[in-house]
């Protein structure tokens, strides 16, 4: 049975009737999973959400498939990651096949990550995704969703932003705070404000083919390159959830879009790879080109884009949803303290300053992918083959095979919210960097470091087996209460008694230290979204108040 | 500049070096020499690791060639 996506009822709103103007905090426009998690986020920082997509269901098919690490931990802090990896599928094991040679010129095996919560990578439908985080909105009164509402006009006002909104009921108008265009590629809110759009469109079509075969097929991921059944082209097998295969032919650029997707046309491509015998059904079928671009602003004013309306990457490495979510996750504390008057309206700023070089960052690997699968020139294709041809007998050459650069988060070294560190460093996170996840214990039960990080800033202050003083004590209860506080939570050695007043984390393996390069006295200090904003080898407050200040954008570029 | 890539004569057996390469493309097809051309400078690549000499060596291969282009066209 192919999937069925949720269909919604259209929601006329009560003011179409009136012709008044809606006064509201938050537009997110696109109910995709960008939009849906940023709403998700945004709502669970205090704020009130108005999500508004122009259709009436969920994305009918399963396109982003592959969920990485770091934005698994980006849904457990949201709240849904356990259902998403549950039902995901954990693979492990890729091959690489060359031509016709039946065995791989090279297989690799990714070894479970071990000591973090989230795996590296999985597998799922991107409507199971969206049906999570629905899930997981429907109980919150603060955010709305509104199917069936186009947005036709956007106007930034300086002081708010004016929204004309279509329905099958009549057209009204929306003052928003803050508007967050989460819709796609295509972007029609980007379009309406004029923004660029550069980079470049990419001569080749993909062919995708969602299966479920009648016989079991190992959770593997295979790609050829240059196989018979699919001459001087790619084609990707992958495993998804309740027996799905996406299969992925390179197709070239001349086709017939209407006529390759016809299952009378695809049959054969699936029949010449994998065997006459093979009985399978269709799920889904479609054709995509793909582009490498990013706009030229991500944060504008009172307008900010997040997702495939900022930036487009090529699917190899699955950098396209998973860039996504690492937008909203950077956008929703800013966007919350800059609105509570927490932060001054430069953090937004920062918006761009860390996520504009992540995209450029994406665009690049994706582009070198892109490169080695479909190689531009003849000799091009020479260096890609050589490679191919190396591999099945030295190692080394197995690095320089590019089938996908598995997405990683990007850090931001460079940005102005970072304390640059001022002692020697040999080892831990960087400022600018993703928490490193380690177990832990907590109040007696097994626990994850990265669920006590997020929401507002934290401290790590690392006690060895040591208490705390009474001075360091009251100085921690002053950054507590401060109007940006600071929770500190301690980081004990086995056998230290847990304090009285502060979260006491027991880093029973020793993994804590080792992954921070944290000895007795070192202090981090993490932002909401669990990046490192500051580091010292021993606990000062001064420092530490002046580490919040600038990780507020108070400070730095922006004085 | 800080030169890190050698340029200046470096083997003691040039001519042996020499013949080596040019014996690598014995009884070879046009494509067949690109193609072992491929594996050598990736073997090399590979061998020499530091990207930064990498880069100097692509950047003189290049240099060079476009040069003698324009005064021999």
């Amino acid at each position: 049975m192919p999937y069925i996506p949720a269909e919604y009822a259209a929601v006329v709103p009560n003011i179409v009737n009136t012709g008044a103007i809606e006064r509201t905090k938050v537009v997110v426009v696109g109910a995709g999973p960008i939009g849906l998690a940023m709403a998700l986020d945004l709502s669970l920082q205090g704020m009130d959400v108005l999500v508004l997509d122009r259709s009436t269901q969920l994305t009918d098919g399963s396109r982003a498939i592959c969920y990485a690490k770091r934005p698994l931990e980006i849904m457990d802090r949201l709240g849904f990651a356990q259902k998403m990896v549950d039902k995901g599928v954990n693979w492990n094991v890729g091959r690489v096949f060359f031509k016709d040679d039946p065995d791989p010129v090279y297989s690799f095996d990714l070894l479970p990550l071990k000591d973090q919560k989230q795996p590296a990578m999985i597998n799922l439908q991107q409507y199971y995704n969206e049906e999570y985080t629905i899930e997981a909105l429907a109980v919150r009164d603060s955010v709305e969703i509104r199917w069936g509402n186009q947005v036709v006009g956007v106007r930034d006002k300086g002081e708010h932003v004016t929204i004309d909104v279509e329905t099958e009921g009549g057209d009204y108008q929306i003052d928003a705070d803050w508007l967050i265009a989460c819709d796609g590629a295509h972007s029609p809110v980007r379009s309406m404000l004029g923004r660029t759009f550069e980079g470049e469109t990419f001569q080749d079509n993909f062919l995708i083919a969602d299966v479920k075969f009648k016989k079991a097929h190992p959770s593997e991921r295979h790609f050829w390159f240059d196989p018979s059944f699919n001459p001087g082209q790619s084609v990707l097998l992958h495993k998804q959830p309740d027996d799905v295969w996406r299969i992925d032919f390179q197709v070239g650029w001349d086709i017939d879009r209407d006529e390759i997707v016809k299952p009378e046309n695809v049959t054969p491509r699936i029949k010449a790879m994998l065997g006459d015998d093979v009985e399978f059904e269709y799920e889904w079928i479609s054709v995509y080109t793909f582009n490498c671009r990013r706009i030229d602003r991500m944060a504008i004013n009172r307008v900010m884009f997040a997702g495939d309306s900022a930036h487009l990457v090529s699917p190899f490495g699955a950098r396209g949803a998973n860039t996504g979510f690492q937008d909203t996750d950077n956008l929703a504390w800013k966007l919350s303290m800059v609105d509570k008057g927490l932060a001054p309206a430069t953090l937004l700023e920062t918006y761009n300053d860390e996520r504009l070089p992540a995209a450029d960052t994406n665009i690049l690997n994706s582009t070198r992918s892109t490169d080695f699968i479909t190689p531009k020139s003849k000799v091009s294709g020479i260096f890609r083959d050589a490679v191919l041809q190396l591999s099945r007998d030295y190692t080394f050459a197995r690095n320089f095979i590019n089938s996908g650069r598995l997405s990683t988060p990007v850090p931001y070294p460079n940005s102005p919210l970072n304390t640059p560190d001022t002692e020697l460093w040999d080892a831990g996170v960087e400022p600018g960097t993703n928490a490193a996840d380690a177990p832990i214990i907590l109040n007696g039960k097994d626990a994850w470091l990265l669920n006590q990080l997020g929401w507002s800033f934290r401290g790590l202050f690392f006690v060895g087996n040591q208490g705390i003083s009474d001075t360091e004590r009251s100085q921690i209860a002053a950054l507590a209460a401060g109007k940006v506080p600071i929770k500190t939570l301690l980081v004990a050695c086995t056998g230290t008694p847990v304090d009285n007043d502060l979260p006491t984390l027991i880093d029973h393996k020793g993994l804590v230290a080792t992954r921070y390069g944290a000895s007795g006295g070192a202090y981090y200090l993490f932002r909401p979204d669990q990046y490192v904003a500051a580091r010292m080898k021993t606990f000062d407050q001064d420092k530490l108040r002046a580490a919040l200040h600038r990780a507020i954008g108070s400070e730095g570029k922006y004085q | 500049m800080n030169t890190r890539l050698m340029l200046d004569p470096n083997t003691p057996d040039p001519d042996g070096v020499y013949q080596m390469i040019i014996d690598m493309h014995k009884d070879l097809s046009e494509d067949e020499s690109h193609a072992v051309n491929a594996r050598m400078i990736l073997i090399l690549a590979n061998h020499i690791g530091d990207k930064s000499i990498i880069a100097e060596a692509t950047g003189v291969a290049r240099e060079n060639m476009l040069k003698c282009r324009h005064n021999n066209p």
